[in-house]
């Protein structure tokens, strides 16, 4: 399979060195998302929220403040808790952190930029970041804590709770949008008409907000953000998986939660927002590789606000009363939206 | 939003009530006493009333446990305050403060170890150690102080409070640890709040303060003569945090 | 009949040791879990050893000591005017609190009583560190829930009313201002409308609570109904102050206790809660937090004039006696028992301080909740570390 992105470019690339500039792309993005929304989020937003200024020093507006963060976790000490298991416990920030890389293959920015565009590219986006659970465990089995344990028990219970409503939220979509491919329901919602007006297609958002709240709701916990943030719960058990994990390995893990936060930002700008797609130009215009890029960066900003948002105002749930939440309201409320939306279909 | 409150608070006043008030709650405790005296007969050793303020009540030692369920379970003591205990015994190592009074810090603290006689406080005691505990009750609003004895000077020993007062438990512990007075009855004895390997009882006026032993408080040897030594309202002011 | 029920009672005994054999078989070993003495939501250094079923806690033992200072014995080598500056460090967010019942304790002793005034600022600076203590709490309280931002806008307008401690005492953690027979100093020039200025601005904080954090309902979910205490079990362990108010006892030691300062001049109320669960203690301590700015105004306003100090000997020596003094502190009932032989120095002094009886219901309480409760009940019954462990 050719690589569209690099077609336009009238480049002919053997299938290795496409795949080796893929792989520093998205090795390069990831990194970076991680930065710029720990930086206008956690660090900045944040601190204007709760009425500070946060990091001043490290750069224009402490800018840099993250970079020099990062750089002071390089230098800590690579500790192993004595009764770890240590590969199990090596090798658990890398998986989280590959989840999270494989999901940035398959977002696409652009009508030829992206990854890999599978077919079934919404299933695939949703069960790869799902792997990220199995490094979670790994990380609080092999800790040898108790409260790394409870941390990734309450993780594995949280996540797989939530991983059927976010499925079952995007099935709205897929069946409005009749596609598994991420692209295809770029174009669905760009070709979408609001009662007979195309001007700005159709974003998923208007059709399917209640599958919308309830992939934000799912993301939310998936991503172990307050109010769902009882696998690392600071004030509980002080950081659950993390709690014995120092430096390099746990900026991995930081990576990886910004990373993922880009990540479903990103999925939820394609699946409801519409995603690269801007008004006013054919689906498959050139400029859109140009502007796509920019139009997704801004939307994956403004869902990432309400994210972080939440997660600096409320306070957390009890792991049960998170489950209830999970099987007793939102899944049957997904199903119902499936329902409703297949009816609609059918009739329409 | 459930707002939720009392009767507004009056406001009282001026001197005269205040001063009716300190009668009143006299009354009330003397009438209290004479309850308490009902309850427990014999069990009542000596008592004290401060007016306005007070009732301190001493029982036998074989009354304590007793004197307490009667104050909870009949006279409606529902809030237990504290339990702790004192030692009588004048402390060996001087008063550490005052000059005229204080033995000089002798270079063996076992020689200078010659305590004075005992002298109890209210309501007298017999035994070195005495154990006291206050209740209170929030419907009445008085409080009675109780004290009693050890068993005797070699069985540092009383009843507990546990089964009465659940909140006795770790007071006991306490004074268990600190005092070395045992609680019969008490679920479990452990150190409070002690390493569980401490020895000796720190509270105990034998027990040597090591930091005052090694260097001397400066104490009242260290005051300088106030600038403006003799002006009478700022002297009496000052005076009293110099020292 | 007989041989029917007697069917029964046999079925009845199989099934309970089938029930028996499985649970030997399916047996699941508890988990002893350790919390503290550094962990996040023992505010210091308080220790929870806690015996797990999963999440559910079966037995939980607080261990403390790791802070104890032996102020009891201390005391008994220093002068009446240096305890204060000991039992300052008490309840170390309420410090001015601290020094008040003992100076009246001493202040009995001698038959001293300090002016109208100094009673007067007393009881103004009593309540400013009331205020300064609990607001603390109420942001700490969200924060033990996950909720960062309230515990920083707690910390910011808490600022507000140190800078008042500061201005007047010069200290801003520890006073140390209250002395036998009145205080150090009258109030600085400015300071009565700048600490109007600010107690308006700390009923803002109560009302932007009110909203933010009553009114959210993960706050409620988590709070409601979770350690409830009932009225009767919480006196019986000697819980006081908000934690028992929450229960339902109408009960205030500054109301109840008249003990010299001006409490009963000015008109307040006593808030309760017919709950006795967390929700309910961080409610009352919300509205007293209220009720405090309001005492402040009204101190304030009615604050006579006259001296500040009464006539005290320069070395101050206590008669013997014994008194008792208690006040309602922001944690509880804060009391001395003060024993004095008649020296500079007295010979016992009780420290009856409230959070050690607060945290003795800890393990009845405890019981059977799950490990988050474990934070939400140990925050909502509100200690502070230096209150335990003297």
């Amino acid at each position: 399979m050719i690589d569209p992105a690099l077609g336009t470019l009238a480049i002919e690339l053997a299938y290795w060195q496409e795949t080796l500039i893929k792989v520093g792309v998205v090795a390069a993005l990831v990194p970076t998302a991680a930065l710029i929304l720990g930086y206008v989020f956690l660090l900045k937003m944040m601190s204007f929220m709760q009425s500070r200024l946060g990091p001043m020093d490290a750069g224009p507006f402490g800018i840099l403040q993250l970079v020099a963060d990062g750089a002071k976790f390089l230098q800590k000490e690579d500790i192993f808790p004595a009764r770890a298991d240590k590969w199990v416990f090596a090798m658990a920030p890398i998986v989280v952190l590959v989840s999270t890389m494989l999901v940035y293959v398959l977002i696409p920015v652009g009508p030829d930029l992206v990854g890999e565009a599978v077919d079934t590219g919404v299933f695939l986006a949703l069960a790869v970041s799902s792997i990220s659970v199995i490094g979670i465990l790994m990380a609080g089995w092999s800790s040898a804590n108790k409260y790394s344990l409870i941390g990734g028990m309450r993780a594995a219970g949280q996540l797989i709770a939530y991983e059927l409503p976010l499925v079952l939220a995007v099935v709205g979509v897929v069946i409005q949008a009749g596609t598994l491919n991420l692209q295809g329901i770029v174009a669905a919602q760009a070709t979408g008409e609001i009662f007979g007006w195309g001007g700005i297609g159709s974003p998923f958002i208007l059709t399917q907000f209640v599958g919308f709240f309830i992939f934000m709701i799912a993301v939310q916990a998936e991503l172990t953000q307050t109010p769902f943030d009882m696998p690392v719960a600071e004030s509980e058990i002080v950081g659950g998986y993390q709690v014995e994990y120092t430096g390099f390995r746990f900026l991995t893990f930081f990576l990886a939660e910004f990373g993922t936060a880009f990540a479903f930002a990103g999925l939820a700008a394609v699946l409801f927002l519409g995603g690269w797609w801007v008004p006013g130009f054919e689906i498959d215009s050139p400029w859109l590789n140009v502007l796509g890029p920019i139009v997704m960066f801004i939307k994956i900003m403004a869902v990432s606000f309400f994210i972080f948002w939440f997660r600096f105002t409320y306070p957390r749930f009890r792991e049960d009363q998170l489950q209830a939440l999970a099987w007793k309201v939102l899944i049957p409320l997904s199903l119902a939206n499936i329902v409703v939306t297949g009816v609609l279909k059918v009739v329409f | 939003m459930i707002r939720l409150s009392s009767a507004d608070t009056e406001t009282t006043g001026t001197d005269e009530e205040e001063t009716e008030e300190v009668v009143e709650t006299d009354e009330a405790r003397e009438a209290l006493l004479s309850e308490i005296t009902e309850r427990l007969g014999d069990g009542i050793v000596a008592h004290h009333i401060d007016p306005g303020h007070d009732l301190i009540i001493r029982v036998a030692n074989g009354a304590w446990a007793e004197a307490a369920l009667a104050l909870r379970r009949s006279l409606g003591f529902d809030y237990f305050t504290y339990l702790s205990a004192i030692d009588w015994l004048p402390s060996p190592f001087g008063r550490s403060m005052d000059a005229t009074v204080d033995l000089a810090p002798s270079e063996d603290p076992a020689e200078a170890a010659e305590p004075g006689p005992i002298e109890h406080g209210l309501c007298g005691g017999e035994t070195r150690f005495q154990v006291l505990a206050r209740v209170y009750s929030t419907r009445r609003h008085l409080g009675v102080t109780l004290k009693a004895d050890v068993a005797s000077d070699d069985d540092l020993s009383i009843e507990t409070w546990t089964g009465t007062y659940p909140g006795a438990d770790w007071h006991e512990r306490e004074s268990w640890e600190m005092f070395g007075i045992t609680f019969t009855g008490h679920p479990g004895l452990r150190k409070l709040y002690l390493p569980h390997d401490f020895e000796g009882f720190p509270l105990r006026k034998d027990f040597p303060l090591l930091a005052r032993q090694i260097k001397p408080w400066p104490g009242i040897v260290d005051v300088e003569p106030m600038p403006d030594e003799g002006d009478g309202g700022d002297d009496s002011e000052s005076g009293g945090e110099e020292t | 009949m007989t041989a029917i029920s007697e069917r029964r009672q046999l079925a009845y005994i199989a099934a309970q040791a089938s029930d028996a054999r499985v649970n030997v078989e399916l047996e699941t070993e508890g988990m002893t879990l350790n919390m503290g003495p550094q962990h996040p939501a023992t505010h210091g250094t308080l220790r929870i050893v806690a015996k797990l079923d999963g999440e559910q806690v079966i037995a939980a033992d607080p261990i403390m000591g790791y802070m104890h200072r032996g102020y009891e014995k201390l005391t008994e080598v220093r002068t009446y005017p240096q305890v204060t500056t000991l039992v300052n460090r008490i309840d170390w967010l309420g410090s001015f609190a601290n020094e008040v019942p003992f100076i009246l304790a001493a202040e009995r002793l001698m038959e001293v009583e300090a002016p109208p005034r100094a009673q007067w600022i007393r009881t103004a600076l009593f309540e400013l560190s009331r205020i300064a203590n609990i607001s603390l709490f109420l942001g700490d309280m969200a924060l033990q829930l996950g909720a960062l931002t309230p515990a920083f806008y707690a910390f910011r307008d808490r600022e507000f009313v140190l800078n008042q401690i500061e201005s007047a005492t010069g200290g801003r953690f520890h006073p140390n201002f209250d002395r036998i027979g009145g205080l150090k100093d009258d109030l600085p020039k400015g300071w009565i409308a700048e600490t109007k200025t600010a107690m308006v601005k700390l009923r803002d904080f109560c009302d932007m609570l009110e909203t933010l954090v009553t009114g959210n309902e993960i706050f409620e979910a988590r709070t409601r109904g979770i350690g409830v205490i009932p009225a009767e079990v919480g006196l019986s362990y000697g819980l006081s102050g908000a934690n028992i108010r929450a229960s339902g006892v109408d009960w205030d030691l500054r109301r109840d206790q008249p003990v010299g300062l001006a409490w009963n001049e000015i008109d307040w109320k006593v808030w309760t809660h017919p709950d006795g669960d967390s929700f309910a203690r961080f409610w009352v301590r919300l509205q007293e937090v209220r009720e405090s700015t309001k005492m402040v105004d009204q101190l304030l306003d009615g604050l006579p004039s006259g001296p500040i100090m009464a006539k005290v000997p320069r070395i101050i020596k206590v008669p013997a006696g014994e008194a008792w003094v208690s006040t309602e502190n922001p944690l509880g009932e804060m009391g001395y028992y003060v024993v004095s032989q008649g020296d500079l120095v007295p010979f016992r002094v009780k420290i009856r301080s409230a959070s050690f009886n607060n945290v003795s219901i800890v393990p009845w309480v405890l019981k059977g909740v799950y490990v988050p409760d474990i934070v939400t009940i140990l925050a909502s019954l509100y200690f502070i570390l230096g209150d335990i462990d003297r």
